[in-house]
This record gives structure tokens, sequence and C-alpha cells, in this order.
């Protein structure tokens, strides 16, 4: 029943022209943004042969590319949550889903994984980038592979937040604001009390940029996943609930 | 409680923060009825038929679709319910095939069972020619029945039809009416409309609600017996005394209208004939008499115009 719901949360995505323009446009500018790097790289490559462990590949071309790319990402994923469900709510197209056998948790479940699956659709493409480079170079697998985990683990973070906003609202620009504004927030969120290291610690945990640096090192920790989980699964819980109080009281 | 209830509700009250909005609406639907909600506007009709179906949760009361508790086993009793909102909830961006299949899928018909499914809803309410086509270039009508279409593709038990034949034109409307009667014979039906002669054409039985409550609730015939005339207008040239008409064998009551006319009272048999033989014995030069009908619409509106309502809610049988 959730692959369902997910499968229709897909199709109707690329029906709409959003989804082929937000590939087409983030394919373009990641594709600049890697052939610049990989520009920089041969400039510095001569000199950086002479080093011993000097950084490679990995850290000069495909780290900045997926830093680089988290932000795009974050101005994008909105764009992609805000219909999700404020549009069927707004198109009254909720009530199909309330009539048939079918729960609260299969609904978000369902569309979560739709939205998800498309922008796992969009990291393969991405991904492709950072792989041609095999062809004329050794890489840094287990680099690339913390690195490809921590954009996925940011970007199901991202859906996760979105879907909860899109089911908050019944217009679909504010679900994108407010998705935006608080994304936002969690990846700035550090920037407050640098100087002071009381409060410091936890805003520094709750940064999502925090976080997604070390997976670029190539850093596995577990706290970093365990953070990404959690922020999925409240934003899944929160919004199962918003959903359900839609039915109990006005 | 009788084996062919379908929808059994007891006591039903929501509120919406403080309004009341459905206030202890009790009453069963059995197989093969076609049940007909009539109310003014904001009366309550959508709430009940959304607490029905599980769109929302009663503040209080109890709700058995097929003997299957709605509240305890939602998943259940969900599967014996086919609804169509006032808007149909349809993806504009899908084909009707398409969207049919997604609702088949949404209902847990298996997977074998769907395009049968799907051909047979679509052959009953007439949507073979556009199958291939979006929801989005549908006209209103097609949409509607595509809403109709996907409430009816799990044949569940009970449909429930919220103003299913609104914005249609008139042949569509005929054709929506005999879809839902043909529907009535194998499901339990609940359909609202303002439409009152579409509740003499298609029920048999009617529900009136008003400011939450259930105000009249009876069969089609019992409605159709309180529907008979029981009075008469009448105009003569030279106008007997009201005492002489009221000694007409039969009248019971006799009313002085406007216009020379007078309304005649009856209870049981119809003083028709005896009054022509009387005015033409005496001379009253008769020229004018007609049969008075209660409408629906009279009995509709003394019910849903009067402050407090008259019959209280009873218990249906």
């Amino acid at each position: 029943m959730i692959f369902t719901i997910a499968a229709r949360e897909l199709r109707s995505l690329f029906l709409s022209p959003l989804a082929w323009a937000v590939l087409a446009v983030v394919q373009f500018i990641l594709a600049y943004i890697f052939l610049s790097q990989v520009d920089n790289y041969l400039v510095w490559q001569p000199k950086l042969a002479a080093v011993e462990g000097a950084p490679g590949v990995a850290d000069l071309v495909v780290a900045p590319l997926f830093a680089d790319a988290a932000i795009v990402l974050l101005l994008v994923a909105p764009l992609l949550t805000m219909r999700v469900l404020s549009e069927e709510r707004r198109n009254r197209t909720l009530s199909l889903l309330f009539s048939a056998p079918v729960s609260m948790t299969e609904i978000i479940l369902g569309k979560y994984l739709g939205v998800l699956s498309f922008f796992l659709i969009l990291l393969c493409l991405l991904a492709l980038m950072p792989l041609s480079l095999l062809t004329g170079t050794e890489l840094d697998l287990g680099k690339l592979a913390a690195g490809l985990l921590g954009l996925t683990l940011l970007l199901a973070a991202f859906a996760a937040t979105g879907l909860f906003m899109s089911a908050l609202t019944e217009q679909p620009t504010i679900a994108a604001i407010s998705t935006f504004g608080l994304l936002l927030l969690l990846w700035i969120i550090d920037w407050a009390g640098n100087s002071d290291n009381q409060s410091s610690g936890l805003f520094a945990y709750l940064s999502m940029l925090r976080h997604y640096e070390t997976l670029l090192k190539g850093q596995f920790n577990s706290t970093d996943v365990a953070y990404y989980l959690l922020v999925i699964i409240l934003f899944l819980g929160l919004s199962i609930r918003r959903l359900d109080s839609d039915r109990l009281s006005h | 409680m009788q084996k062919d209830t379908l929808v059994h509700a007891e006591h039903l009250t929501r509120y919406y923060g403080h309004t009341l909005a459905v206030d202890k609406v009790s009453f069963d639907l059995a197989k093969g009825d076609v049940l007909g909600f009539l109310g003014p506007n904001g009366a309550g009709k959508t709430t009940t038929m959304q607490l029905i179906t599980g769109n929302l949760a009663p503040s209080a009361g109890r709700i058995e679709v097929h003997g299957i508790d709605l509240l305890d086993e939602p998943r259940r009793a969900k599967r014996e319910i086919g609804y169509l909102p006032e808007q149909p909830p349809v993806y504009r961006e899908l084909t009707v095939e398409e969207y049919l299949r997604y609702c088949a899928r949404l209902n847990r018909i298996a997977r074998s069972h769907i395009s049968k499914a799907i051909s047979t809803a679509m052959e009953r309410c007439g949507l073979n020619e556009v199958g291939h086509r979006l929801i989005g270039n549908l006209s209103k009508g097609y949409q509607q029945r595509v809403g109709i279409a996907q409430a009816i593709i799990h044949t569940p038990a009970v449909v429930i039809l919220d103003e299913p034949t609104v914005g249609l034109d008139p042949i569509q409307i005929r054709e929506i009416r005999a879809l839902i009667r043909e529907l009535g014979k194998e499901h339990g039906i609940i359909l609202s409309t303002h439409i009152l002669p579409e509740v003499q054409a298609i029920c048999n039985r009617v529900q009136i609600i008003h400011q939450g409550r259930l105000v009249f609730s009876d069969s089609i015939v019992g409605l159709e017996q309180q529907l008979k005339a029981t009075s008469l207008i009448a105009a003569f040239h030279a106008a007997p005394e009201l005492e002489a008409l009221a000694k007409v064998p039969g009248v019971s009551r006799v009313e002085a209208l406007s216009g020379g006319r007078v309304r005649i009272h009856f209870t049981e048999m119809n003083p028709a004939e005896a009054l022509i033989e009387q005015s033409v014995a005496r001379g009253w030069r008769l020229h004018e008499l007609s049969p008075e009908r209660r409408t629906l619409e009279q009995i509709f509106i003394e019910l849903t115009c009067s402050e407090q309502p008259v019959d209280q809610p009873e218990e249906t049988a």
C-alpha cells in the first residue's frame, strides 16, 4: 500500500514539468561546479604530486562538489516537497486516501518514499560525475561513499522536513518558504554562540551542516547518522499526527 | 440488529470547536436502500457523511459498517465504503484508467482482479470512451462520473454520494440518477442533495437534517401519504356562505382566500364530486376546482424554517 502511494507520488512528480526542470537545472549547475573543480585540480596537480600524502581527487574535487550540492539541494528541495500534501488538501483529494482502507502512517510513509525516490534519482545523476573520474584516475571510493551517504541522509532529512511543512498548510508556496526557512535555520544554527562555549555545543549538534561536514571528510560517526535519523523520524511522526488531527477537531 | 443492516449510526455527534455540527444523529441503512439526505446549506449533511466514511472522527457516537465498528477497525470497515465527496477527489494529471487503477490498489483489490474491476466500473459509469484521456481535460460531468466510478470500484456494501448531480446538465443528471438507481439494487446508498424532486425520483427513504438534527425520517411511501391532497381550492361566481360549503359531505373545514377563492379541507373522502353536484343544484356557479397537493418542498420548508424542529428525532427502525 505504501508503495502504491509512493509510485503515484513519483509518477505525478514526473508528470509535472517541475521535476524535469529541477533535474535539468540542478544537473547543469552541479556539472559546472564539478568541471571547475576538476579544472582547479589540474592546475594544482603537478605541485601536489611532489608532496607526500597530499590530498587527492576525492578531497579536492568530490568533497567541494558535494558541499556545494548540499546548498543547491537546500534551495530546490522545498520546491519538490511543497506540493506533496498541501496540494492534496487543496484539491480535496485527501478524502480519497482517508476513505480508503489505508492508515495515516501508510499515507505519510508512501508520500515520503515517493519524494525520497525522486531525490535518490537526483543523487544517482550526481554520483555519476565523480564516478566518471574513475576512467582517468584513481578515486578514494571510501570517501566517495561517505559523501554519498551524507548527501542521502541530508536529502532524506530535507524530504521529511518538507513533508511536514506541506502537511501543515493548504498553500504549496507557504509550505515551500517555511521548509526553506527551517532548513536554512538548521543549516546555520551553529553560527550562533560561536564565542560562547556553553550554548554552542547544543547549537552545533543541531546544525545539519556540522554532521554533513564530518561525513564529507570521510569520517563515519554513528552520532551523525543518528542525528539525521532522528530528524527524519521526528518530522514523519509529526506529519502523521498532523494528518490525524485533520480527522479529529478543527 | 438485522442481518442486512449495512450502516448503523448511533447518536453521532460532532463539534467544530464550540459549534455543534451534528447532534445525536441515529439511523440505519439496509441493503437495497437508497437514502436521500436533505437539508439546507450548513445543516450537517456533509459532516454526517464524512463521519460515516471515516474522514472525520465523531465527538461522540458509534458507527458500524456492515457490522464492523468504524472506529475500532477503520481499515476493515472502510473497505465496505465508497465515498464521493462534494468535489470529486480526482488527480487531474492522470488518465481515467491510471486513476482508477490507483483507486483499485488503494482499496486493496487483489492484483488479478484489478483489470476486471476497472472495466466494470468504467462500463457502469459510461467511461469507456474516455479511458485514455486526462481527467483534467474532461468536463465536469465526466469528472463526476470518474468520482462515482472510484466510489464503486471495490464493490463496497455502502456507497455514499455527496451531491452527485451538482453541476451536471439535464441529460447527465438523468444518466447519473439511472446509475444510482441501478447501484441501489446491490449496494446501500446514501446521497445528499438540494434538489427535492431528485429524492422523490431515486430514493426510497428520506431524511431531513436541520441544524445538525434529524428532523424527518420516513420511507418515500410514507412520505407520499403525507403528500396526498388534503385540500381543494375552489372559486365560485356566486359564492355561497362558508357554512353552506362546510355542510357539503366530506368537508372538514373551509377557509376563505383572496380573490373569491376558498380552500376546502377534507380528511378522508374527497368532496370534489359532491361540491360539483351542489354547485349545479344550488347555482353557485363553480368555475375553478383544483386539488392542492403538499409538496416535499412544503414539508421541507415547514421542518427547516421553524426555529425549533417540530419532530424530535425518533429512533428510526
